[in-house]
């Protein structure tokens, strides 16, 4: 059984940071579909089309029949620990420095037999389940773990370098004004994070929420993502021992371009949810991009809350929607920014929030205590993508299967009676 | 020695003194709320364009945004819908000798500590001008509450019903407009209304009053308790914005020591 993480002590102001180091992260491109779906937290592999065989590695050509039509369905993970060993040392820095590293075989019920990293818990020649996993150059690798769930297998440290579990770990949330925010300090202390801090913008107006928040013994510091200055002074301070940060900071009004009339709502949709961003990615990311490697509470993800509009958009909140097409964009290139220091950069696509903005729309939609289990969720399996609600799954659906096709049903302005 | 010879002795030598009635204009200076579905009023932002670096080796400077109506600031008769159609109603076209005059301050900063609702009327105006003559025609009137010496949530005092701050009456407004024909009216508070004053009658009688017939408003000023009940000069011109309903602006008075 894994031993309980322990609590990292107080760091010693006189040794060095450790640098961030990598696993290999080159893959063939066929292999990429493996990391597409590590990004989601499923487990598929290659399914020829003609002859149905499973493949594994990935390729481009069946193994059995040689057809080039191998699309990627999901698959059963179950299979069978062959054999396992103990790597104790490596010419690979990221290993090095991480010895010793559990390895085996397992051979998938599916078919294919695979290397791959072994949990501590996985009895030797037993069941045992692939979980596919980004490790931390955001490439997926396969760990075997056992089928059923072990205590604590969470803390398992090979495991641990492939998640961005909250465990012993300090967060920011960066506005408080985020109707999810209680329940999200909620999940994230039963998570057990240590320390959260939580941006409050504006402390001039009342805030309603406030006392109950305090209440719950969060650190609320100023922090307004609209004012360069703001974010900088919290980041001088906080940004050193940031290690996941959870933008919750969001401006929202209905309406698309022609029910507005003018840009006044549209600049401040892009001030906080466009530009917010990049002015927290600017002031807090050198500091957690430094940290990756920094112990059992080194800085691990970054976590963007967007709607799913932000895939394909329509004119009920159009403009709102746009401007979550643009931080969708911008965590793309913040994700190749991030990646070469192992910082993980999550996307939680939700659909209509269960809150005054969406107030005229009928169910489904996604309450505080969704949202909140979605976002610790997605950290505990060290996931990239993240859909919460039906709405948003729904979407993501269609928008994998023809984006155009959704447009076109987005956009539909109604028969004439 | 000629008016402006006697004026700049009298500054050079300190017997004149330059009172600075503006807040600085900071991204955490309150401004006014309006229900959310409504516009809003944009905060005071700066963003570094370059600090001798990179981006430009020798010279520091910002961009900054803002509203008409952030900080210390002027409101033109084009602000108000009452004004809208009143002749040099934006702040490029109001004749620059309307920026500079004579100013009455009216002190209630007892009542307004009292009251944080408390509303200037003409009986107040009468007790005042019995102690310090009648409000020439062409004064600027400033309502002193020493509200500039609050921060943070008690600037606003806002609560579930609004905002709750010292402002006139309709019939003080009324008074001094059609009474003593003043050039404008300010307050130390977010707007030259009461927090309160939708619920007056007309709503907001300081705007509507006051721009319906083509008068200025000042405010968020700060430092009124430095100056006279009468006496002092006001310097309150706002930035030449083409059609614009107010401005930011640097607001001075000078003061005989």
């Amino acid at each position: 059984m894994t031993d309980a993480l322990q609590p990292p002590p107080k760091k010693n102001p006189q040794t060095r940071t450790v640098s961030p180091t990598r696993p290999p992260e080159r893959r063939s491109r066929a292999t990429l579909g493996l990391s597409a779906a590590a990004a989601e937290g499923r487990f598929a592999l290659q399914v020829c089309a003609d002859c149905q065989t499973v493949q594994y590695p990935p390729r481009d050509a069946c193994r059995s029949c040689l057809s080039p039509d191998l699309p990627w369905r999901d698959v059963s993970p179950d299979g069978a620990l062959l054999a396992e060993t103990t790597v104790r040392t490596s010419p690979n820095l990221y290993f090095r420095e991480r010895a010793p590293w559990r390895t085996g075989l397992v051979r998938l019920d599916a078919g294919p037999v695979v290397i791959c990293h072994v949990h501590g818990d996985c009895a030797p020649r037993g069941p045992v389940r692939l979980w596919n996993l980004l490790d931390r150059a955001g490439q997926a690798v396969l760990l075997a773990v056992p089928q059923e769930r072990m205590p604590r297998m969470e803390d398992d440290p090979q495991l641990r370098q492939m998640t961005s579990d909250p465990k012993h770990r300090r967060v920011l949330i960066t506005d408080a004004r985020h109707p999810a925010v209680p329940a999200l300090i909620k999940a994230l202390k039963a998570a057990g994070a240590v320390e959260i801090y939580v941006g409050e913008p504006e402390t001039w107006r009342p805030s309603p929420g406030r006392a109950a928040l305090a209440e719950m013994g969060v650190d609320l510091q100023p922090l307004d993502v609209t004012d360069t200055g703001s974010v900088q002074r919290l980041a001088a301070e906080y940004g050193g021992k940031t290690d996941i940060l959870i933008n919750t900071a969001r401006f929202l009004r209905p309406g698309g371009v022609l029910a507005r009339g003018d840009t006044a709502f549209a600049r401040d949709e892009i001030e906080v949810n466009y530009l917010g961003l990049m002015r927290l990615a600017q002031a807090f990311g050198p500091a957690m991009c430094a940290r990756t490697a920094d112990g059992v509470n080194s800085a691990v993800a970054w976590v963007n809350i967007l709607s799913a509009d932000a895939l394909s958009n329509a004119p009920d909140y159009g403009c709102f929607g746009a401007s979550n097409a643009a931080a969708l964009a911008l965590s793309q290139s913040l994700r190749a920014e991030f990646r070469g220091a192992g910082l993980r950069v999550m996307n939680v696509l939700t659909g209509p929030t269960d809150d005054a903005w969406y107030q005229p729309l009928p169910p489904p939609k996604v309450g505080p205590a969704a949202l909140a289990r979605a976002i610790v969720d997605g950290l505990q399996r060290g996931l990239e993508d993240v859909c919460c609600g039906d709405v948003a799954r729904d979407m993501h659906e269609r928008f994998r299967r023809d984006p155009k096709v959704l447009e076109c049903e987005r956009t539909m302005a109604g028969d004439q009676p | 020695m000629t008016a402006l010879q006697k004026l700049a002795t009298g500054l050079a030598a300190g017997t004149i003194r330059v009172v600075d009635l503006t807040h600085t204009l900071d991204p955490d200076f309150p401004v006014i709320v309006l229900p959310p579905e409504f516009g809003q009023c944009a905060r005071f932002r700066m963003e570094e364009v370059s600090a001798y670096d990179h981006r430009g080796p020798a010279w520091k400077w910002h961009n900054i945004s803002m509203s008409e109506h952030t900080g210390t600031h002027f409101d033109a008769p084009s602000h108000w819908i009452s004004g809208r159609d009143v002749p040099l109603g934006s702040v490029d076209e109001i004749p620059p000798e309307r920026f500079v005059g004579s100013v009455c301050v009216i002190d209630c900063s007892d009542q307004a500590e009292a009251d944080a609702d408390f509303l200037l009327n003409p009986g107040h105006i009468a007790e005042w001008e019995a102690t310090h003559g009648q409000i020439p025609p062409g004064a600027w009137v400033l309502m002193r509450t020493d509200w500039s010496k609050r921060s943070g949530a008690a600037y606003l005092n806002m609560h579930e019903e609004g905002p709750h701050s010292p402002g006139p009456a309709a019939e003080a407004i009324r008074f001094l407009v059609e009474q003593r024909d003043i050039t404008g009216f300010g307050t130390e508070t977010v707007g030259t209304d009461a927090g309160q004053g939708m619920h007056l009658s007309p709503p907001y009688p300081a705007h509507y009053i006051l721009h319906g017939a083509g008068k200025y408003g000042l405010q968020c000023l700060a430092n009124l308790s430095e100056l006279p009940p009468t006496g002092a000069i006001l310097m309150a011109a706002p930035l030449k914005i083409k059609n614009g309903t107010g401005s930011p602006l640097r607001v001075l008075a000078m003061v005989e020591t």
